[in-house]
């Protein structure tokens, strides 16, 4: 499963790795929690969150406490094992795909030849899909655990729009990895050097963002959660560290969608115009980038009103499936007329 | 509107597809009127441009300062007919206070929210200009409703409405004022609105 890696990395190293993304993924949650509140405000014409520390910057330390400090409780019809592991399942997924993103080039630390991501698996788009998949049960088996009808129905079509859109999602990065002739994401960078992605695979592009948006349940593909219908969706009985979970896994899957499309679409950790900084820039490149996809993903929250639930599914299958299709077939033609 | 039901005669709207067996709606068929249909390839062009146009939309509010009146700093400055918590006042001159204890205001709150007991002047102790005075004047705030008539009904400018708006308490008790609050100035002044503003 593990790419051919050209060097050692001693056992420490990847300990220390999986400490420091863990660390970086609970920071980075945060972060995002505060710039989406502020965003939504600015875009609103309003401030925002102000009060707490300067300039609002404490309000996700007050929203998270607050949520920690709540009183544990669960209706009398749900099931008790599966209630408690399933916001647990969300948030180790999110994390688990959070350590596939590659933040830069191997680099000369202390000696030793270390690469900036979690692990470069031979497979990675597969990983992350497979990830998904599990992350699915972490809303469905949370929905149906509830013993709420609320909650089922958000957890069903979770489940039904999760299925229609992996598909497109998948298809979308076929044309990638035919043009990169790689599925590692660090070879999927490093096949970017000539012109990012988004360029040639601008509709594989196109059709993984708005996947994207359905898969993490963001406004407008947010059925999941439709709080005007279904009170809450999935989370509708959670409250406290549960429902924390849910939330911190929510915005760390926002954050890996955007970490996957700057990886596979933006180029990494690659400098427009052939500019080749050192190495210590390559992660604040990808950060960069990356802020940039989530500004998107709440810019359009601020814009877009939810879609219907049946026009979502028909959107899914008769507009993006046949575009995703359409897409991999035409880069597959290309590639073979050019070689 | 009017001309719809010999319009529903003219265009006969296509019944077929709402037959149902069973069920006959008869001649109760709304016609929906819809606009003509796009065709994909306009269709997609008119998501698009719909979509970054909202996404503009969005955009130029995002550049623009938030209209926010940040409350407890900053207040709305208030018309100078804005109806807030009342007051009592004393001729400028003498010093002496212009109620009489006429109860008039009282007779006419319809919240019934003011209680006046009044008392003779008597030359060693003035409190009025008139030949009585109110020993006991009383606005019960957490009833009024501003609607004014008592400034309305008074015949000597006595009581007026004020500008404050800032009335919260935490006991129902702390919001009966008394003559001495209704004459003492306001701790902290609303601000005016000026003119055309």
């Amino acid at each position: 499963m593990l790419a051919v890696v050209g060097y050692f990395e001693p056992w420490w190293i990847q300990i220390l790795k999986a400490i420091l993304i863990f660390a970086v993924g609970l920071q980075l949650v945060p972060v995002v929690l505060l710039a989406e509140r502020k965003l939504l405000g600015r875009f609103q014409s309003r401030y925002g969150p102000n009060r707490v520390g300067p300039y609002g910057a404490l309000q996700p330390l007050a929203d998270i406490l607050k949520l920690l400090t709540k009183e544990q409780s669960r209706p009398t019809t749900s099931v008790g094992l599966l209630f408690a592991i399933a916001p647990l399942i969300s948030i180790l997924t999110a994390v688990a795909a959070f350590a596939i993103i590659p933040f830069g080039d191997t680099q000369d630390i202390f000696g030793t030849k270390v690469g900036l991501y979690g692990i470069d698996v031979s497979i990675g788009p597969l990983y992350v899909f497979a990830l998904g998949g599990i992350a699915f049960y972490g809303i469905m088996l949370g929905g149906w655990s509830s013993g709420s009808k609320y909650s089922f129905l958000g957890a069903m079509r979770g489940a039904a729009q999760l299925i229609s859109y992996e598909v497109s999602q998948g298809l979308a990065l076929v044309g990638v990895v035919i043009t990169a002739q790689t599925l590692s994401l660090t070879g999927i960078v490093t096949a970017q050097k000539g012109m990012w992605y988004f360029i040639p695979q601008f509709f594989g592009f196109l059709v993984f963002l708005v996947a994207g948006f359905a898969e993490t349940n963001r406004a407008p593909f947010d059925v999941t959660e439709a709080d005007a219908e279904l009170v809450g969706g999935y989370n509708t009985e959670y409250g406290g560290g549960g429902f924390a979970s849910y939330y911190f896994a929510e915005y760390l899957n926002v954050l890996v969608v955007s970490g996957i499309v700057t990886t596979i679409f933006l180029g990494g950790w690659l400098m427009p115009f052939g500019i080749h900084p050192p190495g210590w820039v390559d992660p604040i490149v990808v950060l960069f980038k990356m802020s940039l996809i989530t500004f998107l993903f709440i810019w359009i929250r601020a814009t877009l009103p939810r879609l219907r639930y049946d026009q979502l599914m028909s959107f899914g299958w008769k507009v993006l499936l046949p575009l995703a299709t359409v897409n991999t077939l035409v880069t597959a033609i290309v590639v073979v007329a050019v070689h | 509107m009017s001309d719809t039901p010999p319009k529903a005669e003219q265009a006969t709207p296509d019944t077929t597809a709402l037959k149902v067996e069973g069920w006959n709606p008869g001649d109760d068929v709304i016609e929906v009127v819809r606009s003509p249909d796009p065709g994909p390839g306009r269709a997609t062009w008119r998501t698009f441009r719909e979509t970054a146009r909202g996404l503009l939309t969005t955009f130029g509010r995002f550049t623009e300062t938030p209209v926010t009146v940040e409350y407890p700093e900053e207040k709305t400055p208030v018309y100078p007919r804005f109806r807030g918590r009342h007051k009592l006042h004393r001729f400028e001159d003498s010093g002496l206070e212009k109620c009489v204890g006429c109860s008039l205001c009282a007779a006419a709150c319809p919240a019934d929210c003011i209680r006046v007991v009044a008392a003779e002047n008597t030359p060693e102790n003035r409190v009025s200009a008139g030949e009585r005075y109110a020993a006991v004047y009383e606005i019960n705030l957490s009833r009024c409703i501003f609607c004014g008539y008592c400034e309305v009904a008074c015949p000597f400018d006595a009581i007026t409405m004020g500008h404050d708006y800032e009335l919260s308490d935490y006991d129902r008790s702390d919001l009966i004022f008394t003559k001495e609050m209704l004459l003492a100035e306001p701790l902290e002044r609303t601000p005016l609105r000026n003119e055309g503003e």
